[in-house]
Protein backbone atom coordinates (compact mmCIF):
# COMPACT_ATOMS: atom_id res chain seq x y z
CA UNK A 1 0.00 0.00 0.00
CA UNK A 2 1.40 3.60 -0.74
CA UNK A 3 2.42 6.21 1.91
CA UNK A 4 -0.41 8.63 2.78
CA UNK A 5 0.98 10.76 5.58
CA UNK A 6 -1.43 12.06 8.06
CA UNK A 7 -0.43 15.45 8.42
CA UNK A 8 -0.75 16.48 4.66
CA UNK A 9 -3.95 17.20 2.54
CA UNK A 10 -4.61 15.73 -0.28
CA UNK A 11 -6.18 16.80 -4.29
CA UNK A 12 -8.71 14.10 -5.89
CA UNK A 13 -6.03 14.75 -8.32
CA UNK A 14 -3.04 13.21 -6.32
CA UNK A 15 -1.24 16.38 -5.22
CA UNK A 16 -0.12 16.72 -1.59
CA UNK A 17 -0.27 20.41 0.29
CA UNK A 18 2.03 20.84 3.22
CA UNK A 19 0.99 24.32 5.13
CA UNK A 20 4.04 25.41 7.18
CA UNK A 21 5.15 29.27 8.31
CA UNK A 22 2.36 30.36 6.17
CA UNK A 23 3.13 28.56 2.91
CA UNK A 24 1.75 25.55 1.11
CA UNK A 25 3.91 22.98 -0.24
CA UNK A 26 2.79 20.90 -3.19
CA UNK A 27 3.69 17.65 -4.59
CA UNK A 28 2.53 14.63 -5.96
CA UNK A 29 1.72 11.80 -3.63
CA UNK A 30 3.17 7.68 -3.41
CA UNK A 31 0.41 6.47 -5.01
CA UNK A 32 0.67 9.20 -8.15
CA UNK A 33 4.67 8.43 -8.29
CA UNK A 34 3.99 4.70 -8.25
CA UNK A 35 0.96 5.14 -11.05
CA UNK A 36 3.56 7.31 -13.21
CA UNK A 37 6.62 5.39 -12.95
CA UNK A 38 10.35 6.40 -13.98
CA UNK A 39 9.70 10.78 -13.83
CA UNK A 40 11.60 12.08 -16.69
CA UNK A 41 10.99 15.75 -16.89
CA UNK A 42 9.06 18.38 -14.76
CA UNK A 43 8.05 21.48 -15.32
CA UNK A 44 7.43 23.91 -13.02
CA UNK A 45 5.35 27.60 -12.98
CA UNK A 46 7.10 30.60 -13.02
CA UNK A 47 8.44 32.05 -9.99
CA UNK A 48 5.66 34.60 -8.67
CA UNK A 49 3.26 33.37 -11.23
CA UNK A 50 -0.47 34.14 -9.98
CA UNK A 51 -2.73 30.80 -9.57
CA UNK A 52 -6.20 30.41 -8.66
CA UNK A 53 -7.03 26.52 -7.11
CA UNK A 54 -7.21 23.97 -10.14
CA UNK A 55 -5.70 25.78 -12.53
CA UNK A 56 -3.13 23.69 -14.54
CA UNK A 57 0.17 24.71 -13.04
CA UNK A 58 2.81 22.34 -14.14
CA UNK A 59 3.32 19.21 -15.88
CA UNK A 60 5.03 15.83 -14.88
CA UNK A 61 6.30 13.30 -17.84
CA UNK A 62 7.21 9.83 -17.07
CA UNK A 63 8.39 7.17 -19.58
CA UNK A 64 5.07 6.35 -19.75
CA UNK A 65 2.50 9.65 -19.63
CA UNK A 66 2.41 13.29 -19.70
CA UNK A 67 -0.07 14.34 -16.48
CA UNK A 68 -1.13 18.18 -15.33
CA UNK A 69 -0.45 19.10 -12.13
CA UNK A 70 -3.41 21.34 -10.03
CA UNK A 71 -2.92 24.35 -7.83
CA UNK A 72 -4.66 22.75 -4.62
CA UNK A 73 -5.18 26.30 -3.25
CA UNK A 74 -5.18 29.74 -4.98
CA UNK A 75 -1.85 31.76 -4.04
CA UNK A 76 1.74 33.18 -5.74
CA UNK A 77 3.93 30.68 -6.78
CA UNK A 78 7.58 31.82 -3.96
CA UNK A 79 9.52 28.96 -4.52
CA UNK A 80 10.38 26.13 -7.02
CA UNK A 81 11.98 23.22 -6.60
CA UNK A 82 15.01 23.53 -8.86
CA UNK A 83 16.66 20.56 -8.09
CA UNK A 84 14.00 18.42 -10.30
CA UNK A 85 15.96 19.48 -12.96
CA UNK A 86 18.64 17.64 -13.05
CA UNK A 87 17.16 15.11 -10.88
CA UNK A 88 13.60 14.60 -11.58
CA UNK A 89 13.77 11.17 -10.30
CA UNK A 90 13.64 12.41 -6.61
CA UNK A 91 9.90 12.46 -7.29
CA UNK A 92 9.97 8.76 -7.39
CA UNK A 93 12.17 8.44 -4.54
CA UNK A 94 10.70 10.93 -1.61
CA UNK A 95 7.56 12.29 -3.25
CA UNK A 96 6.75 14.07 0.24
CA UNK A 97 10.20 15.12 0.67
CA UNK A 98 12.87 16.17 -2.14
CA UNK A 99 10.21 15.54 -4.71
CA UNK A 100 8.49 18.54 -4.12
CA UNK A 101 7.22 21.24 -6.87
CA UNK A 102 6.47 24.42 -5.69
CA UNK A 103 5.50 26.38 -2.66
CA UNK A 104 2.68 28.63 -2.81
CA UNK A 105 1.63 31.99 -0.66
CA UNK A 106 -1.89 31.02 -0.35
CA UNK A 107 -4.64 33.72 -0.48
CA UNK A 108 -6.56 31.65 2.12
CA UNK A 109 -5.14 29.30 3.39
CA UNK A 110 -8.70 27.70 4.39
CA UNK A 111 -8.94 26.74 1.95
CA UNK A 112 -6.88 23.82 2.62
CA UNK A 113 -10.26 22.49 4.02
CA UNK A 114 -11.43 21.90 0.84
CA UNK A 115 -8.62 18.78 0.22
CA UNK A 116 -8.84 15.74 1.86
CA UNK A 117 -7.67 14.46 4.69
CA UNK A 118 -5.12 11.41 4.53
CA UNK A 119 -7.86 8.61 5.38
CA UNK A 120 -10.24 9.98 2.59
CA UNK A 121 -7.25 9.82 0.34
CA UNK A 122 -6.70 6.32 0.71
CA UNK A 123 -10.49 5.40 0.16
CA UNK A 124 -10.29 8.15 -2.96
CA UNK A 125 -7.11 5.66 -4.03
CA UNK A 126 -8.34 2.66 -3.70
CA UNK A 127 -11.41 3.24 -5.58
CA UNK A 128 -9.25 4.64 -8.02
CA UNK A 129 -7.03 1.93 -8.11
CA UNK A 130 -9.50 -0.60 -8.37
CA UNK A 131 -10.90 1.10 -11.43
CA UNK A 132 -7.40 0.73 -13.17
CA UNK A 133 -7.14 -2.91 -13.35
CA UNK B 1 -11.01 -9.29 -14.68
CA UNK B 2 -10.39 -12.76 -16.17
CA UNK B 3 -6.80 -11.74 -18.48
CA UNK B 4 -4.96 -15.18 -19.22
CA UNK B 5 -1.83 -15.47 -17.44
CA UNK B 6 1.62 -17.05 -18.88
CA UNK B 7 3.06 -19.78 -17.19
CA UNK B 8 5.56 -16.58 -15.19
CA UNK B 9 2.47 -15.18 -13.53
CA UNK B 10 3.11 -16.41 -10.03
CA UNK B 11 6.88 -15.63 -10.39
CA UNK B 12 5.30 -11.84 -11.62
CA UNK B 13 3.45 -11.20 -8.72
CA UNK B 14 5.92 -12.61 -6.11
CA UNK B 15 8.88 -10.34 -7.40
CA UNK B 16 6.17 -7.58 -6.40
CA UNK B 17 5.79 -6.44 -10.65
CA UNK B 18 2.92 -3.87 -11.96
CA UNK B 19 0.93 -5.97 -13.87
CA UNK B 20 -1.16 -4.35 -16.05
CA UNK B 21 -3.41 -5.98 -18.90
CA UNK B 22 -2.25 -6.58 -22.16
CA UNK B 23 -4.08 -7.84 -25.29
CA UNK B 24 -6.06 -10.23 -22.93
CA UNK B 25 -3.28 -10.87 -21.13
CA UNK B 26 -2.01 -10.32 -17.61
CA UNK B 27 1.52 -9.02 -18.24
CA UNK B 28 4.46 -7.41 -16.11
CA UNK B 29 4.62 -3.82 -16.82
CA UNK B 30 7.61 -2.89 -14.60
CA UNK B 31 9.45 -4.21 -11.29
CA UNK B 32 10.19 -1.76 -9.79
CA UNK B 33 11.31 0.82 -12.55
CA UNK B 34 11.41 0.64 -15.93
CA UNK B 35 14.57 2.73 -16.37
CA UNK B 36 16.25 0.08 -14.41
CA UNK B 37 15.35 -2.88 -16.09
CA UNK B 38 16.31 -0.60 -19.88
CA UNK B 39 19.85 -0.27 -18.13
CA UNK B 40 20.03 -3.69 -17.16
CA UNK B 41 19.48 -5.04 -21.23
CA UNK B 42 21.68 -2.05 -22.51
CA UNK B 43 24.65 -2.69 -20.19
CA UNK B 44 24.40 -6.49 -18.77
CA UNK B 45 21.49 -9.17 -19.21
CA UNK B 46 18.00 -8.87 -19.02
CA UNK B 47 14.89 -11.45 -19.18
CA UNK B 48 11.36 -10.84 -20.69
CA UNK B 49 8.03 -13.07 -20.28
CA UNK B 50 6.68 -13.05 -23.82
CA UNK B 51 4.82 -16.02 -23.34
CA UNK B 52 1.70 -14.16 -24.84
CA UNK B 53 3.04 -14.17 -28.10
CA UNK B 54 1.36 -16.53 -30.29
CA UNK B 55 3.14 -19.30 -31.63
CA UNK B 56 1.58 -21.97 -34.68
CA UNK B 57 3.22 -24.32 -35.86
CA UNK B 58 2.40 -24.56 -39.90
CA UNK B 59 3.22 -28.27 -41.22
CA UNK B 60 1.68 -30.34 -43.71
CA UNK B 61 3.13 -30.93 -47.60
CA UNK B 62 1.99 -27.12 -48.42
CA UNK B 63 3.49 -25.03 -45.42
CA UNK B 64 5.94 -23.62 -47.25
CA UNK B 65 3.23 -23.04 -50.17
CA UNK B 66 0.85 -20.93 -48.08
CA UNK B 67 3.75 -19.34 -46.25
CA UNK B 68 4.95 -18.05 -49.23
CA UNK B 69 1.64 -16.53 -50.45
CA UNK B 70 0.99 -14.68 -47.03
CA UNK B 71 4.52 -13.23 -46.71
CA UNK B 72 6.04 -10.21 -48.01
CA UNK B 73 9.84 -12.00 -47.23
CA UNK B 74 10.71 -15.06 -48.66
CA UNK B 75 9.91 -17.93 -45.74
CA UNK B 76 12.03 -20.22 -48.34
CA UNK B 77 15.11 -18.22 -46.83
CA UNK B 78 13.89 -20.07 -43.55
CA UNK B 79 16.10 -23.17 -43.94
CA UNK B 80 16.26 -25.91 -41.17
CA UNK B 81 17.79 -23.90 -38.15
CA UNK B 82 17.13 -20.05 -39.85
CA UNK B 83 14.90 -17.54 -38.85
CA UNK B 84 12.98 -15.19 -41.55
CA UNK B 85 11.28 -11.72 -39.93
CA UNK B 86 8.39 -10.50 -42.57
CA UNK B 87 4.90 -9.27 -43.06
CA UNK B 88 1.42 -10.75 -44.12
CA UNK B 89 -0.22 -8.01 -46.39
CA UNK B 90 -3.74 -7.81 -47.36
CA UNK B 91 -4.51 -7.35 -51.13
CA UNK B 92 -4.16 -3.64 -50.71
CA UNK B 93 -0.48 -4.06 -49.17
CA UNK B 94 -1.38 -2.90 -46.02
CA UNK B 95 -0.04 -4.68 -42.79
CA UNK B 96 -1.96 -7.30 -41.22
CA UNK B 97 0.92 -8.53 -38.81
CA UNK B 98 4.40 -9.05 -38.40
CA UNK B 99 6.03 -11.94 -37.76
CA UNK B 100 9.33 -14.07 -37.33
CA UNK B 101 9.29 -17.59 -39.08
CA UNK B 102 11.66 -20.24 -37.90
CA UNK B 103 12.38 -23.15 -40.36
CA UNK B 104 12.35 -26.72 -39.36
CA UNK B 105 12.69 -29.94 -40.44
CA UNK B 106 9.54 -30.72 -40.04
CA UNK B 107 7.90 -27.41 -41.10
CA UNK B 108 7.17 -23.62 -39.60
CA UNK B 109 6.98 -22.25 -36.12
CA UNK B 110 5.46 -18.79 -36.99
CA UNK B 111 5.47 -16.20 -34.04
CA UNK B 112 3.29 -13.94 -33.88
CA UNK B 113 1.74 -10.49 -32.17
CA UNK B 114 -0.51 -11.71 -28.87
CA UNK B 115 -3.07 -8.71 -30.35
CA UNK B 116 -3.55 -9.93 -33.47
CA UNK B 117 -3.82 -14.37 -32.60
CA UNK B 118 -7.43 -14.17 -34.15
CA UNK B 119 -7.42 -12.59 -37.29
CA UNK B 120 -3.64 -13.93 -38.29
CA UNK B 121 -5.39 -17.47 -37.91
CA UNK B 122 -8.76 -17.02 -39.35
CA UNK B 123 -6.29 -15.46 -42.50
CA UNK B 124 -3.95 -18.06 -42.62
CA UNK B 125 -6.70 -20.78 -42.49
CA UNK B 126 -9.09 -18.58 -44.77
CA UNK B 127 -5.83 -19.36 -47.89
CA UNK B 128 -5.67 -22.54 -46.56
CA UNK B 129 -8.57 -24.02 -47.09
CA UNK B 130 -7.51 -25.80 -50.80
CA UNK B 131 -4.54 -26.79 -49.16
CA UNK B 132 -2.31 -29.74 -47.10
CA UNK B 133 -1.30 -27.80 -44.67
CA UNK B 134 -1.95 -27.26 -40.57
CA UNK B 135 -1.94 -24.44 -37.69
CA UNK B 136 -1.47 -25.54 -34.52
CA UNK B 137 -1.82 -23.38 -31.90
CA UNK B 138 1.02 -23.99 -28.99
CA UNK B 139 -0.29 -22.73 -26.07
CA UNK B 140 1.56 -24.97 -24.44
CA UNK B 141 4.80 -23.24 -25.12
CA UNK B 142 6.53 -20.12 -22.95
CA UNK B 143 8.86 -17.94 -24.22
CA UNK B 144 11.50 -16.17 -22.47
CA UNK B 145 13.69 -13.27 -24.35
CA UNK B 146 17.07 -13.43 -22.59
CA UNK B 147 18.73 -9.86 -24.08
CA UNK B 148 21.91 -8.12 -23.66
CA UNK B 149 25.66 -8.11 -23.78
CA UNK B 150 26.13 -10.29 -21.09
CA UNK B 151 22.92 -12.37 -21.95
CA UNK B 152 24.38 -15.83 -24.15
CA UNK B 153 26.75 -16.19 -21.64
CA UNK B 154 24.22 -15.95 -18.70
CA UNK B 155 22.40 -18.15 -20.50
CA UNK B 156 25.00 -20.77 -21.36
CA UNK B 157 26.14 -20.65 -17.39
CA UNK B 158 22.49 -21.81 -15.95
CA UNK B 159 21.62 -24.31 -19.32
CA UNK B 160 24.74 -25.39 -20.73
CA UNK B 161 23.32 -24.38 -24.26
CA UNK B 162 26.06 -22.94 -26.33
CA UNK B 163 25.03 -20.69 -28.55
CA UNK B 164 28.23 -19.39 -29.56
CA UNK B 165 28.45 -20.89 -32.88
CA UNK B 166 24.56 -19.27 -33.27
CA UNK B 167 24.74 -16.51 -36.37
CA UNK B 168 22.02 -13.47 -35.90
CA UNK B 169 18.38 -14.81 -37.03
CA UNK B 170 20.08 -19.05 -35.98
CA UNK B 171 18.28 -21.13 -33.80
CA UNK B 172 19.25 -24.49 -32.40
CA UNK B 173 16.76 -27.27 -30.97
CA UNK B 174 17.60 -29.23 -27.83
CA UNK B 175 15.21 -31.62 -26.65
CA UNK B 176 11.92 -29.68 -26.73
CA UNK B 177 13.55 -25.93 -26.48
CA UNK B 178 14.04 -23.97 -29.24
CA UNK B 179 16.37 -21.51 -28.94
CA UNK B 180 17.01 -18.40 -31.72
CA UNK B 181 19.41 -15.56 -31.54
CA UNK B 182 16.72 -13.41 -32.10
CA UNK B 183 14.87 -10.11 -30.09
CA UNK B 184 13.19 -6.91 -29.76
CA UNK B 185 15.49 -4.90 -27.99
CA UNK B 186 18.65 -4.32 -30.49
CA UNK B 187 20.96 -6.22 -28.79
CA UNK B 188 22.51 -9.12 -28.36
CA UNK B 189 20.79 -12.40 -26.87
CA UNK B 190 18.22 -15.11 -27.37
CA UNK B 191 14.57 -16.16 -27.29
CA UNK B 192 14.02 -19.30 -25.95
CA UNK B 193 10.62 -21.26 -26.56
CA UNK B 194 10.35 -24.11 -24.19
CA UNK B 195 7.58 -25.98 -22.44
CA UNK B 196 5.44 -24.27 -20.43
CA UNK B 197 6.06 -26.12 -17.15
CA UNK B 198 9.90 -25.98 -17.62
CA UNK B 199 9.42 -21.90 -17.47
CA UNK B 200 9.61 -20.89 -13.78
CA UNK B 201 12.94 -22.93 -13.61
CA UNK B 202 14.74 -21.37 -15.87
CA UNK B 203 13.21 -18.28 -15.31
CA UNK B 204 14.80 -18.75 -11.63
CA UNK B 205 17.66 -19.79 -12.41
CA UNK B 206 18.61 -16.86 -14.52
CA UNK B 207 17.01 -14.46 -12.07
CA UNK B 208 19.68 -16.10 -9.51
CA UNK B 209 22.34 -16.09 -12.12
CA UNK B 210 22.10 -12.11 -12.34
CA UNK B 211 19.52 -11.65 -15.33
CA UNK B 212 17.04 -8.57 -14.09
CA UNK B 213 13.48 -9.66 -14.66
CA UNK B 214 12.43 -6.52 -17.39
CA UNK B 215 9.12 -5.69 -18.08
CA UNK B 216 6.98 -4.57 -20.94
CA UNK B 217 7.64 -0.89 -20.12
CA UNK B 218 11.28 -1.44 -20.65
CA UNK B 219 10.68 -3.25 -23.69
CA UNK B 220 8.83 -0.71 -25.19
CA UNK B 221 11.66 1.61 -24.56
CA UNK B 222 14.33 -1.28 -25.73
CA UNK B 223 12.57 -1.70 -29.15
CA UNK B 224 12.18 1.77 -29.92
CA UNK B 225 15.73 2.77 -29.21
CA UNK B 226 16.46 0.39 -32.02
CA UNK B 227 14.11 1.37 -34.23
CA UNK B 228 11.75 -1.52 -34.57
CA UNK B 229 7.77 -0.85 -35.32
CA UNK B 230 5.16 -1.97 -32.54
CA UNK B 231 2.20 -3.37 -34.35
CA UNK B 232 -0.92 -1.63 -34.26
CA UNK B 233 1.16 1.58 -33.41
CA UNK B 234 3.66 1.89 -36.01
CA UNK B 235 1.86 0.20 -38.80
CA UNK B 236 -1.46 -1.71 -39.23
CA UNK B 237 -3.95 -2.34 -42.20
CA UNK B 238 -3.97 1.49 -43.50
CA UNK B 239 -0.11 1.72 -44.51
CA UNK B 240 2.19 -0.92 -46.18
CA UNK B 241 6.02 -2.31 -45.88
CA UNK B 242 7.25 0.63 -47.74
CA UNK B 243 5.40 3.32 -45.96
CA UNK B 244 6.88 1.83 -42.38
CA UNK B 245 10.37 1.65 -43.28
CA UNK B 246 10.35 -1.83 -44.07
CA UNK B 247 11.24 -1.89 -47.73
CA UNK B 248 14.15 -4.04 -46.48
CA UNK B 249 11.45 -7.37 -45.44
CA UNK B 250 9.78 -7.21 -49.07
CA UNK B 251 11.20 -10.18 -50.93
CA UNK B 252 10.82 -8.98 -55.40
CA UNK B 253 12.68 -11.79 -56.10
CA UNK B 254 12.11 -14.63 -57.25
CA UNK B 255 9.67 -12.41 -59.43
CA UNK B 256 7.10 -15.06 -60.31
CA UNK B 257 5.93 -15.81 -56.66
CA UNK B 258 2.92 -14.05 -56.55
CA UNK B 259 2.15 -12.67 -52.82
CA UNK B 260 -0.64 -11.39 -51.19
CA UNK B 261 -0.12 -7.65 -51.46
CA UNK B 262 2.46 -7.89 -54.25
CA UNK B 263 0.46 -6.06 -57.13
CA UNK B 264 -0.63 -3.08 -55.06
CA UNK B 265 3.06 -2.89 -53.76
CA UNK B 266 4.74 -2.88 -56.65
CA UNK B 267 2.33 0.08 -57.72
CA UNK B 268 3.39 2.07 -54.49
CA UNK B 269 7.11 1.08 -55.25
CA UNK B 270 6.66 2.41 -59.21
CA UNK B 271 4.74 5.62 -58.04
CA UNK B 272 7.04 6.48 -54.68
CA UNK B 273 4.84 6.10 -50.93
CA UNK B 274 3.43 9.61 -50.27
CA UNK B 275 4.34 8.78 -46.73
CA UNK B 276 7.23 7.16 -44.95
CA UNK B 277 8.59 6.18 -41.22
CA UNK B 278 11.49 7.97 -40.11
CA UNK B 279 12.84 9.05 -36.55
CA UNK B 280 12.54 11.70 -35.05
CA UNK B 281 14.82 12.97 -31.90
CA UNK B 282 13.93 15.95 -29.62
CA UNK B 283 16.14 19.33 -29.01
CA UNK B 284 14.12 20.31 -25.86
CA UNK B 285 12.96 19.20 -22.53
CA UNK B 286 9.62 16.90 -22.93
CA UNK B 287 8.33 13.41 -24.30
CA UNK B 288 6.66 12.64 -27.48
CA UNK B 289 4.03 10.50 -27.74
CA UNK B 290 1.84 8.69 -30.03
CA UNK B 291 -0.76 10.96 -32.01
CA UNK B 292 1.48 14.17 -31.47
CA UNK B 293 1.69 16.45 -34.52
CA UNK B 294 4.78 17.12 -36.93
CA UNK B 295 6.11 19.86 -38.85
CA UNK B 296 8.46 19.11 -41.54
CA UNK B 297 10.26 20.81 -44.75
CA UNK B 298 7.79 18.46 -46.34
CA UNK B 299 4.20 19.40 -44.77
CA UNK B 300 2.84 17.72 -41.76
CA UNK B 301 2.93 14.09 -39.93
CA UNK B 302 2.50 12.63 -37.28
CA UNK B 303 4.91 10.46 -34.34
CA UNK B 304 3.33 6.73 -34.51
CA UNK B 305 5.62 5.72 -31.02
CA UNK B 306 7.13 8.30 -28.53
CA UNK B 307 9.49 7.83 -25.07
CA UNK B 308 11.88 9.11 -23.21
CA UNK B 309 14.81 7.44 -24.50
CA UNK B 310 17.01 5.84 -21.05
CA UNK B 311 20.07 5.26 -22.94
CA UNK B 312 19.85 8.87 -24.55
CA UNK B 313 18.56 10.78 -22.14
CA UNK B 314 16.23 12.82 -24.27
CA UNK B 315 13.32 12.04 -26.80
CA UNK B 316 12.69 10.15 -29.42
CA UNK B 317 10.06 8.83 -31.56
CA UNK B 318 8.99 7.34 -34.84
CA UNK B 319 6.91 9.66 -37.38
CA UNK B 320 5.11 8.90 -40.42
CA UNK B 321 6.31 12.18 -42.61
CA UNK B 322 5.83 12.99 -46.12
CA UNK B 323 8.73 11.49 -48.34
CA UNK B 324 11.48 13.87 -48.57
CA UNK B 325 11.02 15.49 -44.72
CA UNK B 326 14.37 15.82 -43.78
CA UNK B 327 16.65 17.90 -41.45
CA UNK B 328 15.02 20.00 -39.32
CA UNK B 329 11.38 19.98 -37.76
CA UNK B 330 9.10 20.55 -35.10
CA UNK B 331 6.84 18.55 -32.54
CA UNK B 332 3.66 19.78 -31.11
CA UNK B 333 3.77 19.27 -27.46
CA UNK B 334 0.89 20.59 -25.44
CA UNK B 335 0.91 24.05 -26.25
CA UNK B 336 4.34 24.26 -27.84
CA UNK B 337 6.28 23.56 -31.47
CA UNK B 338 9.85 22.32 -29.89
CA UNK B 339 12.64 21.99 -31.75
CA UNK B 340 13.56 18.41 -33.20
CA UNK B 341 15.22 16.39 -36.04
CA UNK B 342 14.50 13.68 -38.35
CA UNK B 343 17.09 10.85 -38.71
CA UNK B 344 17.22 7.28 -39.80
CA UNK B 345 16.14 5.17 -36.96
CA UNK B 346 17.52 2.60 -35.06
CA UNK B 347 18.63 4.98 -32.58
CA UNK B 348 20.78 2.92 -30.42
CA UNK B 349 22.69 -0.10 -30.90
CA UNK B 350 24.42 -2.58 -28.98
CA UNK B 351 24.63 0.49 -26.26
CA UNK B 352 25.45 3.02 -28.25
CA UNK B 353 23.92 5.81 -30.24
CA UNK B 354 23.68 5.41 -34.24
CA UNK B 355 22.08 7.89 -35.90
CA UNK B 356 25.11 10.70 -37.30
CA UNK B 357 23.33 14.10 -37.26
CA UNK B 358 23.18 16.51 -34.20
CA UNK B 359 20.33 17.24 -32.31
CA UNK B 360 18.73 20.90 -33.04
CA UNK B 361 19.88 22.04 -29.58
CA UNK B 362 20.94 20.25 -26.74
CA UNK B 363 19.17 20.08 -24.10
CA UNK B 364 21.42 19.86 -19.98
CA UNK B 365 21.85 16.30 -19.96
CA UNK B 366 20.38 14.24 -17.52
CA UNK B 367 20.02 10.70 -16.76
Amino acid sequence: MSDTPAELRYAASHEWARLQDGVVTVGISDFAQDALGDVVYVELPELDQEVVAGAEIAVVESVKAASDIYAPVSGTVVAINDALEDAPERVNQAPYGDGWFFKLEPLDPGELDNLMAADAYRDHCETDGARES
Amino acid sequence: MSERKTPLYDEHVAADARMAPFAGWAMPLHYGSQIAEHHAVRRAAGMFDVSHMTVIDVVGVDALRLLRLTMANDPAKAVPGKAVYGVLLNAGGGIIDDLIVYGRDAGYRAVVNASTRDKVLNWLRGHASAMDVEMRERTDIAMVAVQGPEARARFAAVTRIDTDGLGPFSFLERDAWMVARTGYTGEDGVEVLLPAAEAVALWRRLKTSGVAPAGLAARDTLRLEAGLNLYGQDMDEQVTPLESNLGWTVAWTPEERDFIGRTALARQRAEKPARVLKGVVLGAKGVMRHGYGVATNAGGGVVTSGVFSPTLGYSIGLARLPRGAAGDCTVKIRAASVPARIVRPPFVRDGKRTFRSERPRAGPARR
